[in-house]
């Protein structure tokens, strides 16, 4: 194993894979006949020209932070949770329950209890497989795999049979009382002089920052965070310290799990005012590669976050302005997953010899 | 219920079946020589894709079939440099290649034809037709055997003989061939192979090869014979319940093919809610969508008994210096 400088392994690793991933899917557009150049500028403008570009990114943004969070609890205690997308649906049915159960009086407490709902599903959805990994070892990344096609056709039903409102033709919740909609960025004192226009990102980017101060809190202040992290890192000595095993499994996962299905009160209950199909859109499948890009660390997940959301934002444009479908941007996750969590042995092999050789002038 | 709804229940089930006994065959090879392989699915859906569209543009299913072995092979290749190679997180890399199939399919098939992603209808010869086997009509008159032998078995397109006839050929190179025994040597203790002077990554990656061209059979089987045309995310699972059917199978080639049937006929039997009705039991569509994968995670819970994977599943091989 090469050894790089802190920094560079934290700052220049995962910017040297992002470059990377970017150069293939230039070759990926060139190669499809679209001008790379032209992608590129339209992203950057369409995610990040104008206040009102950010307004999107930090509403994607916010999404990502909570599944980036998730993604990354989870793989502190060595597991690998690739059931955010399913935990987040299920999160965004518990925020539609609350919103719908009483007609709330004032938004903070709608989000107050939006937010309980919407963890206690996800964590819930997630604690199923964490229990079987734990007592019976099948294996956490095929079951959450297979929860997460469950969650979709479990939502189906509910929004078709269930929770549809008589008379309605699509299959989605009634909407949201006056009470629950959330304050946007341009309806916060301040943040109203720099977004003028209406925007989709909303306060719960607070809750976002706030969840990730709270996962740093927990996982490098706390007797719970040092378990499940000495879990993570070695189970056979997690256990002789008598850490036990089922209990790290099964809190690592639910707070995973709770994480994917906050991000739903950003986009169910801060954005559509209604529960609709598939209302994560792959949200919780994108926390993977900011959990990576992020190094696993919350400072990251928030950074990597704001440029997934970009990258979103960016894609949309693309798909509305110009013929390069939108689909790019799982292009460049997949790469960005490809190069920040399996091929960083190589990105950390080329940068070797570029330290080696500075070690030797000095 | 009739025996001619059975039958064409069993029909079905043995269409279904035929990508998932690809794809498990192909996860087989690769984690019995201790690669894991999650991207079963990606590389499924990549051959489908470029399957399709060769054999729309060609107007032949065979340079169809060649075509989605390509391409499969190719996300193979990096799943090997990848894991082998640069000795990276083998979940992540097949977790990666599933996404870049997602994202890489749609984009080129909108590219070729700007049907939404997808390929148009294929017909005649660029997609596989059945093959009537012979004294089909001639057998039918022999009770319940003849009827299954002309419904079930006979009618069905090259693939799926190809795919049944995978399962002796696989056992045999497994458990009578020395590849096959350094193969199952590499995924229990590949320092034991290295001392005895034959090559880990080679043998490593001549299983991630075997499993790309069988995950090329599986996706070409998917768009050019189970339907004919490809469609986004046409592959829906496919190569995640195809693990499934692995651990169920406990990593071996019979075992395989019994799991991979009883997996596809869960999933025929989610297209016919009218056998339900018949039966008198009313379930909701979604309920039915959802029962493979329901059943998948049953089956990892505890109908497997003590599933034991090759000891060194998932573990980079680093040689002793």
């Amino acid at each position: 194993m090469m050894q790089l400088p802190r920094w560079a392994d934290i700052v220049l690793v995962p910017l040297i894979s992002l470059l990377m991933a970017g150069i293939i899917a230039a070759f990926v557009l060139l190669a499809i006949g679209e001008s790379p150049a032209e992608a590129l500028t339209t992203m950057v403008n369409g995610a990040l020209g104008s206040p009102y570009a950010w307004g999107y990114t930090l509403y994607y943004a916010t999404s990502f932070i909570f599944t980036g969070l998730a993604v990354t609890v989870a793989f502190h205690a060595g597991l690998f949770n690739i059931g955010g997308e399913g935990q987040a649906q299920l999160g965004g049915l518990g925020v539609a329950l609350i919103c719908l159960a009483l007609p709330w009086p004032h938004w903070t407490v709608a989000l107050l209890a939006a937010t309980l709902g919407a963890a206690l599903f996800g964590a819930a959805w997630a604690a199923i497989p964490a229990y079987l990994q734990a007592k019976l070892g099948s294996h956490i990344v095929i079951t959450t795999i297979m929860f997460n096609y469950i969650a979709a056709s479990f939502i189906i039903y509910m929004l078709v049979d269930v929770l549809r409102p008589a008379g309605q033709m699509d299959p989605a919740t009634a909407r949201f009382g006056p009470g629950t909609a959330l304050p946007t960025l341009n309806e916060i004192p301040l943040l109203n002089l720099i977004f003028a226009k209406p925007v989709p990102g909303n306060v719960t980017l607070f809750l976002a920052l706030l969840a990730a101060w709270a996962v740093w809190e927990m996982l490098w202040r706390t007797k719970l965070g040092y378990e499940i992290r000495a879990f993570g890192k070695s189970e056979k000595a997690a256990r002789y310290a008598g850490i036990s095993p089922l209990r790290v499994t099964m809190i690592a996962m639910m707070m995973s799990g709770a994480l994917a299905g906050m991000m739903s009160v950003n986009n169910v209950m801060g954005e559509s005012g209604r529960l609709v199909q598939n209302s994560s859109e792959g949200a919780g499948f994108i926390g993977i590669a900011v959990a990576l890009m992020g190094r696993n660390h919350p400072i990251g997940v928030i950074l990597a976050a704001v440029l997934f959301g970009a990258l979103y934002q960016g894609g949309a444009e693309l798909g509305l302005w110009t013929s390069i479908p939108l689909e790019l941007r799982i292009v460049v996750q997949g790469l960005v997953i490809l190069f920040t969590g399996a091929l960083d042995q190589m990105v950390r092999m080329m940068l070797a010899p570029l330290f080696a050789r500075r070690r030797l002038a000095v | 219920m009739s025996l001619d709804t059975l039958l064409q229940l069993l029909d079905t089930t043995l269409r279904f079946a035929t990508p998932l006994l690809f794809a498990c065959l192909a996860g087989l090879y690769s984690e019995r020589a201790g690669i894991f392989d999650i991207g079963l699915e990606g590389k499924m859906l990549v051959a489908a894709m470029a399957a399709a569209s060769v054999a729309a543009l060609s107007g032949s299913v065979y340079f169809g079939l060649l075509a989605g072995i390509g391409a499969s092979l190719v996300f193979a290749g990096i799943h090997g440099v990848a894991s082998i190679t640069f000795r990276g997180n083998q979940l992540i890399s097949g977790v990666a290649l599933n996404f870049l199939a997602s994202g890489v399919t749609v984009l080129v098939a909108q590219k070729l034809f700007r049907q939404g992603g997808g390929t148009p209808a294929l017909s005649g010869d660029a997609r596989f037709n059945a093959i009537e086997l012979p004294f089909a009509e001639a057998l039918r008159g022999v009770p319940v055997l003849g009827p299954f032998y002309a419904e079930v078995i006979s009618g069905q397109t090259l693939l799926v003989y190809i795919a049944l006839l995978a399962v002796p050929v696989t056992w045999w190179v497994l458990y009578r061939t020395r590849y096959g025994l350094r193969l199952r040597a590499v995924g229990e203790n590949p320092a034991a192979v290295d001392t005895a002077g034959v090559s880990v990554v080679a043998l490593r990656f001549s299983a991630v090869a075997i499993a790309g061209v069988l995950c090329g059979l599986a996706g070409a089987y998917m768009s050019t014979g189970l339907v004919a045309a490809f469609g986004r995310e046409m592959t829906a699972g496919r190569g995640y319940i195809a693990l499934a059917a692995l651990i169920f199978a406990k990593w071996r080639p019979w075992y395989a093919l019994w799991a991979t049937l009883l997996f596809g006929f869960f999933q025929a039997l989610a297209l016919r809610p009218d056998v339900f009705k018949a039966l008198g039991v009313s379930i909701p569509v979604a309920a039915l969508d959802a029962l493979p994968y329901v059943l998948t995670v049953i089956v990892l819970a505890g109908i497997v008994g003590k599933a034991t994977p090759p000891r060194a599943g998932g573990e980079p091989y680093v040689k002793e210096r």
